[in-house]
């Protein structure tokens, strides 16, 4: 390939590995504050409060129709105007985790929704209260149909770390810019940091695929 | 400043950045479609090449991110020869990345055409091609047309990515004048309304309309 | 719904026989539909009451509001005498709470057409789930009472098995163990063998009749077996357009019934077979 020097890949390489970790840093903590918010905004619009539901539907529609790199801009620096100085990290996590929230929330709702109506009222005639209806019954058969969205979302949230760099979080691609500008060559370190992606998101669709597969086994749900 | 004011100073700015996020949504849409119709169906062809191909172009813009190839596409392409303006080169980027995605839901939704659709094509003596256009693409675009009412909010979420190349579309003039104002609430808050009302009162509603009228044009209505 | 003149209807019911099930004029609609209308239906305690009838006579909505799956619009229901779709407040009646329905609902247990096993819990997890988590039994004792249950329905060397790994015959033979495990007063079969191939229907009814000859359950159940309803019940109800048309012992009902409905029913019904 053109002009691409190996000798500087290699002054490059662990630079960019040692940010992969900030990478996947990022990515597993906006993930888990995703998994949790999501299961929130889930249940909250099933309450029988009205105006629970009807507020918290349309922040989810909000924050999924809005850009995320918007939204990261928003709760950075939105703070300090009110005398909140949010860290990049926070603001970045906070940002990202409520976007993937929203979309997480989606998906636990269609796989909610997708419990036949007879294991709620098996639940009623066993008489479990709610709480045991939801975590016993109906969320451990809302998880199987869950998955494949919840993993397409894991491998999102992390193809969207990037957008982190926008605010100072010393990821992949901020520091790929930061070499860029440093040396004035791009081509090394955005291919390299493509290369990264590609060869952490396939393996992982794949893997998550397998874990489907496992859990459905695991429940005894295989037909 | 009132918000009143801050709108009566900065509205036309804001009013130019919008316009332009609409200009490259659509032109970044209609590249996206372009992409994913011809992608999905060379996913489907029986040439392993070709299947290669594009199983290669899907994978390569699916597995990483969209900032990724909109860096790549504007500061390395240039030294393959290849210098695209920084309009072009944004909503290149959008469309090439929101195609690939598209093109599975072309996929997906031409192998969900019944079989029975097939084979009575086939019983008619068609060839392939006219199988295709006359009777399982009408179909398949039914089935599609809900994800990609879903794909075209994410493109136009994309195109907010574009500022970080410094095209002077909605997202580049509110971070423009939060660097100047420090008004943060007002110019990003502001934004995001208008991605919203872009996206639930404009983009959502036209796709609703474009399924009810191709579905009243396919007799399903 | 409107607030219904509760006025009429006592705050429980006393006396020597008070029935175990009690329906007072009760109505359930739909919009326009009326699924039940006003109806009077009294079970005693022992008693096995059969309920036939067309499709959308309103017989599978008896035992759904039984079980508090429907709400009601009209009348009150009494269980062991006490209100179940209601509860007394100072000297009358008002809709039920939750913590009433709740512990109403303990008296009551029900197995479905589609047998409603939790699929992700093993034949002997199901019978437990309740034992355990609503009862508070200790989960020794659970699986004691559970494990006795499923030897009584012929399941006891399946009780490590996940439903998708059973026939329609045993997951439901398993479903009558997990209800029978929460003790009720009261048992409703809704159609328990119409989902289930010919040849295992045997298996559940059969299971059906050892707990009516080995224990003294009040049962309701809405069937399609018309030889199995005469066999085993004290009395059959025939609905029709949400009212009881008919009623008797299997013997009236089905070898001489009076009313033309009646008969229509049965006879289409001698045909089908």
């Amino acid at each position: 390939m053109l002009d691409w020097n190996w000798q500087f890949t290699w002054e490059i390489l662990p630079r960019l590995i040692v940010a992969t970790g900030n990478t996947l840093l990022a990515a597993g903590l906006g993930y888990g504050i995703a998994v949790v918010i999501g299961l929130v905004f889930a249940l909250a619009q099933r309450t029988p409060f009205s105006v629970v539901t009807i507020v918290v539907r349309e922040a989810v529609e909000f924050i999924r129709s809005t850009p995320l790199v918007l939204q990261i801009f928003f709760v950075f620096y939105v703070g300090p105007q009110f005398g909140i100085r949010l860290s990049p990290w926070t603001a970045g996590m906070i940002a990202i985790g409520l976007h993937y929230a929203a979309y997480l929330s989606e998906v636990y709702r269609g796989g909610i929704e997708s419990v036949p109506k007879g294991q709620w009222e098996a639940a009623t005639s066993l008489n479990l209260s709610t709480a045991r209806t939801y975590f016993r019954v109906v969320i451990p058969q809302a998880l199987p149909p869950s998955l494949a969205g919840m993993g397409n979302y894991l491998v999102g949230i992390f193809k969207d770390t990037p957008m982190l760099s926008v605010i100072g979080v010393a990821e992949l691609m901020h520091t790929a810019n930061a070499i860029g500008s440093e040396t004035y060559r791009f081509l090394e370190p955005y291919t390299l940091v493509g290369v990264i992606f590609l060869l952490i998101s396939l393996p992982t669709a794949a893997g998550i695929r397998l874990f489907e597969g496992w859990v459905r086994r695991k429940l005894g749900m295989v037909s | 400043m009132s918000y009143l004011e801050f709108l009566g100073q900065y509205g036309d700015r804001i009013l130019s950045g919008t316009l332009v996020t609409i200009v490259l949504t659509v032109l970044a849409a209609v590249l996206a479609v372009a992409i994913a119709v011809a992608a999905g169906l060379m996913r489907l062809s029986r040439n392993a090449l070709i299947r290669g191909v594009a199983t290669v172009y899907i994978e390569i813009f699916r597995g990483t991110s969209l900032l990724v190839q909109l860096y790549w596409i504007f500061f390395v392409l240039p030294l393959f020869g290849i210098t695209l303006e920084k309009f072009t080169a944004g909503f290149v980027a959008v469309g090439m990345n929101l195609g690939a995605y598209g093109a599975e839901l072309v996929r997906g939704a031409i192998l969900s055409v019944p079989k029975g659709q097939w084979e009575a094509a086939l019983a008619l003596n068609m060839s392939p091609a006219k199988r295709m256009y006359r009777v399982i693409l009408p179909q398949a675009v039914l089935i599609m047309l809900p994800p990609w009412g879903n794909l075209l909010i994410e493109l136009l979420k994309g195109t907010a990515l574009v500022s970080l190349i410094a095209v002077a579309d909605l997202m580049f003039q509110v971070k423009q004048i939060n660097g100047t104002t420090f008004l943060s609430a007002q110019s990003f808050g502001t934004a995001l309304i208008i991605y919203y009302v872009l996206a639930r009162f404009l983009l959502t509603p036209f796709m609703r309309w474009l399924e009810r009228f191709m579905q009243r044009k396919l007799g399903r209505a | 719904m409107n607030a219904q003149d509760l006025s009429a209807f006592p705050m429980a019911l006393q006396g020597d026989n008070v029935p175990m099930v009690s329906f007072k004029n009760v109505t359930k609609s739909y919009g326009s539909l009326v699924v039940l209308d006003a109806l009077d239906l009294d079970v005693a305690e022992g008693e096995m009451v059969t309920i036939i009838g067309p499709s959308g006579s309103g017989k599978t909505t008896v035992l759904r509001m039984l079980m508090t799956l429907e709400t009601i619009n009209e009348g009150v229901i009494y269980v062991d005498g006490e209100p179940l779709t209601h509860m007394p407040n100072g000297n009358g009646l008002v809709p039920a709470n939750r913590s009433h329905l709740r512990k109403m609902r303990s008296k009551i247990g029900m197995c479905f057409q589609h047998f409603n096993l939790f699929p992700h819990m093993t034949a002997l997890e199901n019978c437990m789930e309740g034992p355990v988590h609503v009862l508070g039994l200790s989960k020794k004792e659970a699986r004691e009472r559970s494990e006795e249950l499923l030897a009584l329905v012929g399941m006891a060397e399946k009780r490590d098995q996940h439903p998708s790994r059973l026939s329609g015959g045993q997951q439901q033979r398993v479903a009558i163990a997990r209800a029978m495990a929460m003790r009720p007063k009261v048992m409703l079969f809704d159609e328990v063998t119409s989902a289930l191939d010919p040849e295992v229907i045997g298996e559940v009814t059969n299971v059906i009749r050892k707990l009516v000859a080995e224990h003294n359950l009040t049962m309701l159940m809405v069937t399609h077996q018309m030889g199995f309803a005469k066999d085993i019940s004290d009395r059959v109800c025939f609905f029709y357009g949400g009212r009881i048309e008919e009623q008797g012992t299997p013997d009236e009902l089905f070898g001489n019934p009076r009313r033309e409905r009646t008969q229509q029913f049965l006879s289409a019904v001698k045909e089908a077979v």
